[in-house]
């Protein structure tokens, strides 16, 4: 820890210009001071929990990143080491994959009309309605795609049912993400491209949407990296499978089979009494946070550099 | 007209009228993004629908007295989802109530100048951090680090307290109390953030007049700052209670899945998100429609409470 933050510091209280001053250790003064260590207290105690599960998810689950983690099958509850979670890593991906492919063009298009074209009352009721959607437990959207794609056999239990249910997940947050990120880009802008002659869709895909790309795409990587350690919508839309179910040899007829997931596994694996199987679900749960973590840090980093 | 048609052809380039393709693709595109954004409320509503549909059998079949019976037997194909709803209420209130103090608490510290902005940036967002680690982490982490940590208060609690309904059980690890331990911790940075949120649009001009009377840092806090932002803190509560509610992977992990109602905090207990997460995959029947019912109910008391906070919410942005 550095402790060189002279220049940005700003200047405490105490520094008193004016010449009135507190009497030190009055019944106010330490009324003051404990206020303030109280509040302070419950910033410490919220921050705990964060470092404490980062350090426990990195130091149960280090020593099982290894190469077979990667390459191998699940490990039956008996078998006394070895195993990976290779198969759900890829429907983890597969999954998150379709997800964004239904969610971000849907999303996106969706968004631009509430802040390009809409006025008054329809985009008002549209937004309130969007934040409601993304306030809706995810457990339901499994609840609602179970009943619509698995249920009635349309899929059956499924990695594209299980990608559905992640993509009504993420649509909520891509709408709103993009909704936010093209209203920041000024007004003038558009203006001067209707003023050269441009179009509607001229001006919102080739002007405004370039503009905002930078943000949107961060709110998109965000609302991703979140899909991928969802675990509630997928555990009876794709169930989960200890073998390989998705092949590149025959993806499309494979996505209609059931799938693992690096979510599901943890879950799985998270409530049994062996070992193997427990070291690998902290194992899983460590690429979990770490896409979290990683993604978010990144995004961060990214919008620091505003284009307007 | 002619005169001026040419005069102005001859210095400017002619101006010509959309064709009508490119009239059409314009219309068309507006049209495609409004129906997109249409159907993104209709999801909500689709929702309710299908959920409601799927739980036709179990309505007619139990009626609302499935709310607040106490049974879940698949053998019998006898449901009531009381022990449930108790489950789902109890523990995002026993949530709430510890989450509100520490989150706007943090709130303050955060935002009150106490801290250099170059501290203050990355707390917030180890803050914000909390809220983006997957549920079912919280869960694994819950079994092996959080349980067997509350075990000595658990006992605690049991032994001095015992004469007290909620505590007239023993501590036997998965059960209410660690689940709504984990659900603080879940819904603290939400708490945080829109307080936060709603402290910083206060304008500056009333931390200015009460400091000016002579007011204290707190004192001003206290008085003014909290009772302005009070909507606003109260919105983002209730949007925590929503989440709190709807909240499956890691309660689920942590709560002890037991379908016997018991009023101890203590003892294994049950939400309606956990009872989902639980029992859809081998469900069939009657069992699937008693599910959705319980499902149903889970999404009008999510909707209720997401919707009043939208709306308190949005009240409190122009500020």
């Amino acid at each position: 820890m550095s402790s060189s933050n002279q220049l940005s510091r700003t200047p405490s209280p105490k520094e008193n210009p004016s010449g009135i001053s507190r009497q030190r250790g009055s019944r106010q003064s330490i009324g003051e001071t404990t206020w303030t260590v109280l509040s302070g207290l419950c910033l410490v105690i919220a921050i705990i929990p964060l470092v404490l599960v980062i350090a426990y998810v990195v130091i149960q689950g280090i020593n099982r990143m290894d190469l077979q983690a990667f390459t191998e099958l699940p490990p039956p509850p008996l078998q006394d080491e070895g195993g990976g979670f290779a198969n759900a890593l890829v429907g983890t991906l597969v999954m998150v994959a379709i997800g964004a492919l239904i969610s971000v063009p849907f999303g996106v298009l969706a968004a631009i009309y509430l802040s390009e074209f809409s006025r008054g009352r329809i985009a008002t009721w549209i937004r309130f309605a969007t934040n409601v959607l993304s306030g809706v437990p995810s457990i339901l959207i499994g609840v609602f795609i179970y009943g619509l794609l698995v249920l009635t056999q349309v899929t059956g239990y499924s990695a594209i049912a299980g990608g559905c249910a992640l993509a009504v997940l993420m649509l909520p947050i891509i709408v709103r993400t993009t909704d936010e990120s093209l209203q920041i880009v000024p007004k003038q802008v558009r203006w001067a491209s209707v003023g050269m002659g441009a179009s509607r869709y001229e001006t919102v895909l080739r002007v405004v949407l370039p503009a905002a790309l930078p943000a949107i795409a961060t709110g998109l990587t965000l609302a991703v990296a979140r899909a991928a350690g969802e675990t509630a919508p997928l555990i009876f839309t794709a169930l989960f499978a200890q073998y390989w179910t998705f092949s590149l040899d025959n993806p499309i007829d494979s996505l209609f089979a059931p799938i693992a997931s690096l979510s599901v596994l943890v879950y799985n694996f998270a409530a049994v009494p062996y070992e193997n199987q427990q070291e690998l679900a902290w194992a899983a749960s460590l690429i979990l946070v770490a896409i979290v973590l990683i993604t978010s840090i990144l995004s961060r980093w990214a919008t620091r550099n505003r284009i307007y | 007209m002619t005169s001026t048609a040419q005069a102005n052809s001859a210095s400017q380039p002619r101006v010509s009228p959309r064709s009508k393709r490119e009239m059409w693709t314009d219309k068309t595109f507006v049209w495609v993004t409004l129906i997109l954004a249409i159907a993104v409320a209709a999801l909500l509503i689709a929702i309710a629908v299908e959920v409601g549909i799927a739980s036709i059998p179990a309505i007619k079949e139990f009626g609302l007295s499935f709310i607040w019976t106490s049974a879940w037997n698949p053998v019998e194909q006898n449901y009531g989802a009381w022990p449930m709803i108790y489950g789902t209420l109890v523990s995002s209130a026993i949530a709430l109530l510890f989450a509100l103090p520490l989150g706007v608490g943090t709130a303050i510290f955060l935002s009150e100048g106490f801290l250099p902005q170059v501290i203050r940036t990355p707390l917030t967002f180890m803050v914000e951090m909390l809220a983006a680690i997957p549920s079912v982490v919280y869960g694994l982490w819950g079994i092996f680090v959080l349980i067997p940590f509350l075990q000595p208060i658990g006992k605690w609690l049991h032994n001095s307290l015992g004469w007290f309904p909620l505590f007239q059980t023993q501590y036997i690890g998965p059960g209410m109390f660690p689940a709504s331990i984990i659900l603080v911790v879940m819904i603290l940075p939400i708490i945080t953030a829109i307080s936060r949120d709603s402290l910083a649009s206060l304008p500056p001009s009333l931390r200015q007049a009460s400091m000016g009377l002579g007011a204290t840092r707190w004192t001003t806090i206290f008085r003014v700052l909290i009772p302005a932002a009070f909507s606003g803190i109260v919105g983002g509560a209730m949007l925590a209670l929503g989440r709190a509610m709807g909240e499956t992977m890691a309660v689920t992990l942590l709560i002890g899945n037991s379908n016997n109602f018991n009023v101890s905090i203590l003892a294994p207990a049950n939400t309606i998100a956990s009872l989902l997460a639980n029992q859809f995959r081998e469900a069939s029947g009657l069992q699937v429609a008693s599910l959705m019912y319980a499902g149903l109910i889970l999404f009008f008391l999510t909707l209720i409470v997401n919707m009043a906070a939208e709306l308190i919410i949005r009240k409190v942005k122009p500020y």
